[in-house]
């Protein structure tokens, strides 16, 4: 197999450089700020040279590298990626500069550490999106949680030990059974390969040939870890928590990439590695992905704290994605990946601007604010796009994947029923709702509260260049998404194809 | 079988620490410095009996008439018993001087038991692994106690004196009824005859008494009464090197009288018995850790709940786990000696600063002790890529090999219950501001203990193979 060091390089620039940030003085704050973003944008670079490589029409890993590593266990450092996971890494390196670049201000304390938690975040989770070995996946999916819980701990609001600590145990024990059930895949690959194994690419042969009952068992064991990681309804408790308490870089990256682990996780082992159980599970599934979008987007009406409404719309959003994925159609599964992006870009920029209004005045409450489009039209005009964005408005990115994921339910023979598109679109509407009721709370009107023409400043540039590449991408998506779908076009297909292989009489 | 004089060349180790210990106590005796020069020695003589065991790691036979077997594990263990002595002496220097209770005996009485431990983990013979066991033991109960003015080392050592001592006398009934059922005490002859042997009540009574009795030094539940109040009252250096090298002896011998029934022909007729304890103590030790404020209370109630995933190897029964046994064991040792280190540079004077709040603020106060300390604390909750997690998967791929998938799922269970207390550790030294304002002097003695455990630590995790190829080889 030809190696290629590119995904290696990607995976070791965020390494090395948490590694060399320990060598900074604590006092030299400015420098030690500019060279995380450096490092980031190193990285960046790395994978734009990754997605212009890509053969997009090629369903298979590309820019493998395998080298042996637990020799005793059969485990070896094999990275590796397809467009989906290419999507998802390019979304990981292009929103940690621009979390580097949010920070500026708004973190004073041991800015040290932090740009050390950060490197070291994107490079776990960096690491979940190219490993081709369920053991070094697991490996990263566990260590990407220390800098997180440290990010929230540290630099988080005023209940943030309690939000990192729970956010930490529920991972942590979702990950748990994971792992058991990964030890048993292998134990069982032992048995009909003949050797102990944990490579991704031969397991997909193994996993599927599990006795039916089993295999039920460690479907829910992964789906479990992902569906908490998702979140998927009722599984989300520790969302709002983690999101409220984190500082704005924290819920940027949280709600940004961490999320689409869970997503990314069901699309890479759940579906292809137990098929049956996926299709068999699938209506229940979609079931709890529907209640998560319309429960999610009930609760978010019902928020008076700006973060929280945006965290709790997460949870509606990423039920899309999770119908999506279960709706086992190209289009669907298409959808879902892109909509994972735009939740991503969306998201993301909701809590950017959040993090905008609160660095000025401390206050996250709806309520405090008012007819602040006199104060700062420049901000109104922009927390207007990213609204629209997040509820799907045609021409913006949103529409794109809820679009696709609707269509793709609708037909889907594995779910077999109109109830769940209907039931979901009334997420859409529903998003409407709370995202522009907030809207019109917080910047139109008269301007209720005097203190807020003193505390309010509008957007300076340091905030623009932050916020203005995520619009040109969300505006793309809304135009071209074509750039975007050919890109896991082909590997959409062969993951439906693998678990069609399998589940033919089932569906039947 | 070699010849007389090559025996013992490699009985070396043995011998260099016997030897050392009479030299101890001569310059105990002779010289008014000891203070300065028995630490240093002891490291010495620790550093070389450990090399010297793993460089004749393939020197694998048994002397003396089948009495003492070098080589092959044994050499590993007794690496893992001098490399732990000497980091424990090493954080030992300062610990001693801090609270003025150096007694010359402190370092000849550590060099003693290391060599009780070796000869347990190189026993041959049910006897030969009870002279090994008494010589560790008594120098363990004498140790727990010394710091003569405390109270409550007092009371360690007592209670460890007289749990030990019945413990002893489980071992030593079960040893009786073992030969009076077999006619012999060589565990070659167990081995060869188990199978027939399992018929036979009174000698399953005589093993499942000896299994008992060690149960009690690994500190598994139901026999882990001694554990909390011994390991809060001793000195903490005294502790680190009771709860990993002592466990890690006391798992020796396990694993060399249960190897009969890990054997492929003969059942594990014993798996009933290391399920229940290996249950029990990993949820007993993860649940009531939660509710402990003593750091050292915590760790002891942490320690029930290892020698219960460790069980989990135990009632496993294979290869693996004997191989992940081994794993844990070493990693197990450097976590925790690591973890008892911070723990006594931070300590006060009568036991003070031993809480969990005395940590708060620690990373502002000593970035690098904190930032090894919520290593050692990662490292216990088993978080990948450390040691700690590649133990636990080592036995779980052993528990689930042998169709335990159920333990396994028990363990992992625990380990998230585990996880809620040490990363309040974490918490309190990172997200806490300091509530007691006292200066910590780091010494570069007790910070270097603590920097090799960290780092021992890292490349058992992130290189696993170092550590377990040697044991693979070893095992096959």
């Amino acid at each position: 197999m030809k190696q290629n060091l590119l995904l290696t390089y990607l995976l070791l620039t965020p390494i090395i450089g948490s590694v060399l940030v320990l060598f900074f003085k604590k006092e030299q704050k400015r420098l030690i700020r500019l060279f995380g973003l450096a490092v980031s944008l190193v990285a960046f670079i790395i994978s734009l040279i990754g997605y212009f490589g890509l053969e997009q029409n090629n369903p298979q890993f590309q820019f493998i590298h395998q080298v042996v590593w637990i020799k005793s266990l059969n485990i070896s450092y094999f990275v590796g990626v397809d467009g989906i996971s290419l999507l998802l890494v390019l979304l990981t390196t292009f929103l940690t500069p621009l979390t580097f670049l949010s920070t500026w201000k708004a973190i004073e304390k041991n800015v040290k550490m932090f740009t050390f938690s950060l490197l070291f975040l994107e490079a776990g989770m960096l690491g979940v999106f190219i490993s081709l070995d369920i053991f070094l996946f697991y490996i990263f999916w566990e260590a990407m949680l220390i800098p997180m819980y440290f990010i929230i701990g540290i630099w988080g609001g005023e209940r943030r030990i309690y939000a990192a600590v729970k956010f930490f145990i529920f991972t942590m024990f979702g990950s748990l059974l994971m792992l058991v059930a990964i030890i048993w895949l292998a134990v069982y690959a032992s048995s009909t390969l003949g050797y102990f194994t944990t490579n991704l690419t031969e397991l997909y042969k193994v996993g599927p040939t599990v006795p039916h009952q089993i295999q039920a068992w460690m479907f829910g064991a992964f789906f479990l870890s992902f569906a908490i990681k998702v979140p998927l309804f009722p599984l989300h408790t520790w969302l709002p928590d983690a999101h409220v308490e984190a500082p704005t870089a924290g819920s940027v990256i949280l709600a940004g990439v961490l999320l689409k682990m869970g997503t990314y996780g069901l699309v890479r082992f759940c579906l292809p590695l137990f098929p049956q159980s996926a299709v068999q599970f699938a209506p229940l599934i979609s079931v709890l992905a529907v209640i998560g979008i319309i429960y999610g987007a009930l609760v978010s009406m019902a928020q008076t704290d700006m973060k929280k409404l945006v965290a709790y719309s997460s949870v509606s959003h990423l039920g899309f994605v999770v119908l999506g994925i279960f709706a086992m159609t190209v289009e669907s599964l298409q959808g879902a990946v892109i909509q994972m992006i735009n939740h991503g870009l969306s998201t993301g920029a909701l809590f950017l601007l959040v993090g905008v209004l609160y660095e000025r005045t401390h206050r996250r409450d709806i309520a405090y604010y008012g007819g602040i489009a006199k104060l700062v039209p420049l901000y109104a005009a922009v927390l207007m796009i990213a609204s629209l964005s997040s509820i799907g408005l045609p021409g913006l990115n949103g529409f794109i994947g809820e679009f696709l994921i609707l269509i793709g339910s609708f037909k889907s023979p594995v779910l077999n029923s109109w109830w769940f598109t209907i039931f979901a679109a009334t997420g859409v509407i529903f998003a409407a709702v709370y995202l522009l009721w907030m809207y019109q709370r917080v910047v139109f009107g008269q301007v209720t509260n005097e203190e807020l023409k003193h505390e309010l400043t509008d957007m300076n540039l340091r905030e623009m260049i932050v916020i203005v590449p995520i619009f040109i991408f969300i505006v793309w998506i809304g135009v071209y998404p074509n750039t975007f779908l050919k890109l896991t076009e082909a590997s959409a297909q062969s993951i439906l194809q693998q678990v069609e292989s399998f589940t033919m009489n089932f569906l039947k | 079988m070699p010849s007389n004089n090559y025996e013992y060349f490699l009985l070396m180790p043995y011998i260099i620490i016997g030897v050392g210990i009479v030299l101890s106590v001569i310059i105990e005796i002779t010289t008014k410095k000891s203070e300065q020069i028995l630490p240093w020695f002891s490291i010495t003589l620790f550093f070389i009996a450990s090399f010297y065991s793993l460089f004749n790691i393939n020197q694998n036979f048994v002397l003396f008439s089948g009495m003492i077997e070098v080589g092959g594990s044994t050499a590993i263990f007794n690496f893992i018993f001098n490399i732990g002595a000497a980091l424990v002496v090493l954080s030992s220097i300062d610990y001693l001087k801090k609270y003025g209770t150096y007694y010359g005996e402190y370092y000849i009485l550590i060099q003693s038991s290391v060599l009780g431990m070796m000869v347990m983990a190189g026993s041959k013979d049910i006897l030969m692994i009870f002279m090994g066991l008494e010589l560790m033991s008594i120098c363990f109960y004498v140790l727990a106690g010394i710091n003569r003015k405390k109270l409550f080392a007092n009371e360690a050592s007592m209670k460890y004196f007289l749990l030990g001592a019945f413990a002893t006398g489980f071992i030593v009934y079960g040893i009786a009824l073992i030969y009076g059922a077999t006619g012999t005490t060589s565990i070659q002859n167990l081995i060869e005859n188990f199978a027939g042997y399992t018929s036979n009540i009174i000698f399953i009574l005589g093993f499942v008494l000896l299994l008992i009795g060690f149960s009690f030094k690994i500190a598994a539940v139901p026999f882990h009464m001694w554990v909390p109040d011994v390991y809060q009252g001793s000195a903490t250096t005294v502790t680190s090197l009771m709860s990993t090298t002592g466990k890690a002896a006391a798992f020796s011998v396990l694993i060399i009288v249960l190897s009969a029934a890990f054997s492929f022909n003969s059942p594990n007729i014993f798996r009933p018995y290391f399920v229940t304890i290996s249950t029990l103590s990993m949820l007993f030790g993860s649940i009531v850790a939660i509710s402990q404020f003593n750091l050292k209370r915590m760790l002891a109630y942490s320690s029930i709940s290892h020698a219960g995933y460790m069980a989990i190897g135990l009632a496993a029964g294979n290869v693996y786990s004997v191989a992940g046994i081994i794993f844990y064991l070493a990693a197990y040792a450097f976590m925790n000696i690591g973890a008892f280190t911070v723990i006594s540079i931070i300590e006060g004077e009568n036991d003070s600063r031993t809480d969990l709040n005395s940590l708060a603020g620690l990373s502002t106060k000593n970035p690098v002790l904190a930032a090894s300390m919520a290593l050692f604390m990662f490292a216990l909750a088993g978080i990948p890529p450390l040691a700690g997690f590649f133990g636990k998967y080592y036995l779980f791929i052993a528990a689930i090999k042998s169709k335990l998938t159920w333990l396994a799922i028990l363990g992992v269970l625990s380990s998230v219950i585990s996880v809620y207390f040490y990363i309040r550790v974490v918490v309190l030294m990172y997200f806490r501001d300091s509530t007691e304002n006292f200066k910590i002097e780091v010494s570069s003695y007790s910070l270097s203990a603590v920097i090799i455990s960290a780092l021992l630590i890292l490349i058992f995790g992130v290189l696993p193979d170092t550590l377990m190829d040697v044991i693979i080889s070893v095992l096959n």
